[in-house]
């Protein structure tokens, strides 16, 4: 019975995404598609990225990290500047996918070289060291002149399209969510719900949560290669501390663990400001207010009961697990 | 009522004794001279211990006497200051939490430590990892080794829950459920790593006397069925009396006495220990 409930809920979040591109690719073929809106689909698909493969450190491994945008900046440019080396000597057809390689492994790599060292330590130190990885990172750029400098990195080729991005969108969404339901899933969920037990269930601590880690690192370096590929300028201000903290938000208003609220909150919170863009002045204060909501909807126990109403399939699972919870008890008697 | 067991303790060479049946075979478990300081305090020292491969042995002691830092040595928790452990003959010293687990010690927590926010089944299938897992690729894949190794994992632990009557709670929420069920999959989950030897940290603390009773024939079931060893930590001396065939007394971090149920029930130490000197009462 559960087992089904599972499925159902993974099709749901592969399907958001499925709808997403068939609506675009609709509305680009019959032209009902702005110029505006068609350049939203890149950034968003990056926002899911992002926000999903956080989801897996920060909601399944329960490790605060702060250095996300940082694993983005490294791929991004690795990526870039792997794609102007080889522009002359390879179709784009080639090339993207090499790019998107290049920039998703060098950010794992980097994600070794700080998980090795930190992650054997018992406390919570990733939060400190991945904040200071990306400001370093960003100051390390910023002083090389491979990267471009302050100035920012020009003349990489513009690879990134609606459909990679889709469907890159798709890998890393359905990679994640086979992740956390699989063996290595687990182990990395039983080390957030209680550390010492599943060390004494025999599970390496240490192994699982450098592995959720650098697949987060991975992916987050892959949006960082669709991002430089998109844009005219890649500039290292771009991937600052606020950009991780934005991400952060993204994972905690779609829910901790939860994979599809991550994509709803990813797409939803780019659109918002940008649609809210003619109202200059009360942009931002509408944009928090939103927030503020959101928040209190998602703590607050009424709204949770008017949530619960809202969602009739939890609603019957809600009433399934109650009526066989009651008979097991019973049994128990 | 826990009856009682009617076993033949006899002494090994190190006047240490183990139940008759397990008197030809190495011990599982021997421990030797083990002793740990925290700063000034010496919480654990000198403590000698013998298991007999299907013993069922006791710890028992007043509160702080050092019972569950000795299960936190015993799993490599803590590291030693002084002594040796040997699992089946194997050193210990040096190895890893999760190491020691794999090589056949498990353990209960005096405070219950469940994966509250995963099903029961998960708990148990997390006892199974390193026998049931797949790599990464095809885990990520979802290939059909993956789906045949989780079906063998799920079997598994349907098969050890029904052992303890649990199977109707496999889908529930681990931290959902009544005390004395949480006492019981914390008990299948350390029973899934297949252990040699399993630590009981008070698995009686909360439960009343009916499930008491239940437990006692529980721990003689485990015995019976899977060949283990089992040491109890537990402060309810009927069960410690009744199921324990050696008990070994702490009282500030020291043995003070080792010996049968009926041998420890007639110890002056073991009373004075327990109850305070005469001229104290
Ligand atoms: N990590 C530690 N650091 C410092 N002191 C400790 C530590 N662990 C245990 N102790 C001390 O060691 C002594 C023994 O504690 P322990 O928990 O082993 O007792 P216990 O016999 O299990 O008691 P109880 O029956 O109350 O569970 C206590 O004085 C305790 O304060
Ligand atoms: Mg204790």
């Amino acid at each position: 019975m559960k087992k089904k409930i599972v499925f159902k809920e993974k099709y749901i979040s592969y399907l958001i995404i499925v709808v997403m591109f068939a609506a675009a690719v609709v509305m680009i073929r019959t032209g009902t598609a702005s110029r505006k809106l068609q350049s939203w689909l890149v950034p968003i698909c990056i926002n899911i990225i992002l926000a999903v493969s956080l989801n897996l450190t920060v909601g399944f491994l329960g490790e605060l990290t702060l250095g996300h945008a940082g694993f983005m900046s490294v791929g991004a440019y690795a990526g870039c500047i792997f794609s102007q080396a080889v522009q002359n000597v390879m179709p784009a057809a080639v090339r993207f996918p090499l790019a998107i390689l290049v920039g998703g492994l060098s950010a794992a790599l980097f994600s070794v070289i700080i998980g090795v060292p930190v992650l054997r330590l018992k406390g919570d130190y990733l939060a400190i060291v991945t904040l200071a990885f990306g400001e370093i990172v960003k100051s390390i750029i910023i002083n090389l002149n491979i990267t471009g400098g302050a100035a920012g990195l020009r003349g990489t080729p513009q690879d990134s399209n609606y459909i990679w991005a889709f469907a890159l969108t798709l890998v890393t969404v359905v990679v994640i969510t086979n992740l956390t339901e699989s063996g290595q899933g687990r182990a990395i969920k039983a080390i957030r719900d209680n550390r010492i037990a599943a060390e004494a269930s025999g599970i390496d601590v240490t192994y699982y949560r450098l592995m959720a880690f650098v697949i987060a690192a991975f992916f987050a370096g892959v949006a960082g290669v669709l991002y430089g590929h998109n844009y005219s300028i890649t500039s290292a201000g771009t991937f600052d501390y606020n950009k991780s903290i934005e991400i952060l938000v993204l994972v905690v208003l779609g829910g901790l663990g939860s994979i599809r609220g991550s994509i709803i909150a990813a797409t939803l919170l780019y659109i918002l400001p940008e649609v809210l863009r003619d109202l200059q002045d009360y942009r931002m204060i509408i944009y928090s207010v939103v927030l503020i909501l959101i928040m209190i909807i998602n703590s607050s126990e009424q709204f949770s009961s008017v949530k619960e109403l809202l969602d009739i399939r939890k609603a019957f699972r809600k009433l399934f697990s109650e009526k066989q919870k009651g008979e097991a008890l019973n049994d128990q008697e | 009522m826990i009856r009682n067991n009617d076993v033949k303790m006899v002494p090994l060479p190190s006047n240490a004794i183990v139940p008759e049946r397990d008197v030809d075979k190495p011990p599982v478990l021997s421990v030797h001279q083990l002793g740990i300081d925290f700063g000034g305090l010496t919480a654990v020292d000198n403590f000698n211990f013998i298991m007999g491969r299907t013993e069922i042995g006791g710890l028992i002691g007043p509160n702080g006497a050092g019972k569950t830092t000795v299960f936190n040595l015993l799993t490599n928790v803590y590291q030693p200051t002084r002594g040796t452990i040997l699992l089946d003959g194997v050193n210990t010293s040096g190895k890893s939490v999760s190491q020691v687990s794999r090589m056949g010690i498990a353990r209960t927590f005096q405070n219950i430590r469940l994966f509250d926010r995963m099903s029961v089944i998960d708990n148990v299938k997390i006892g199974l990892h390193n026998r049931y897992d797949s790599n990464l690729l095809s885990s990520v894949l979802h290939t059909p080794g993956y789906f045949r190794h989780e079906k063998q994992a799920d079997e598994k632990a349907m098969e050890l829950l029904s052992f303890f009557d649990m199977q109707d709670y496999a889908q529930h929420d681990a931290g959902s459920l009544p005390y004395g069920a949480q006492r019981r999959i914390e008990i299948v989950r350390a029973l899934a790593t297949e252990p040699k030897v399993l630590l009981l940290d008070e698995p009686a603390a909360g439960m009343n006397p009916s499930e008491t009773e239940e437990l006692a024939e529980n721990i003689r079931r485990i015995r019976d069925t899977f060949g283990i060893a089992i040491v109890l930590i537990e402060h309810d001396m009927n069960l410690v009396m009744g199921v324990c065939e050696g008990i070994a007394v702490l009282n500030y971090g020291r043995i003070i006495a080792k010996g049968t149920p009926d041998e420890i029930k007639s110890n002056p130490d073991v009373i004075e220990a327990y109850l305070g000197k005469q001229e104290d009462r």
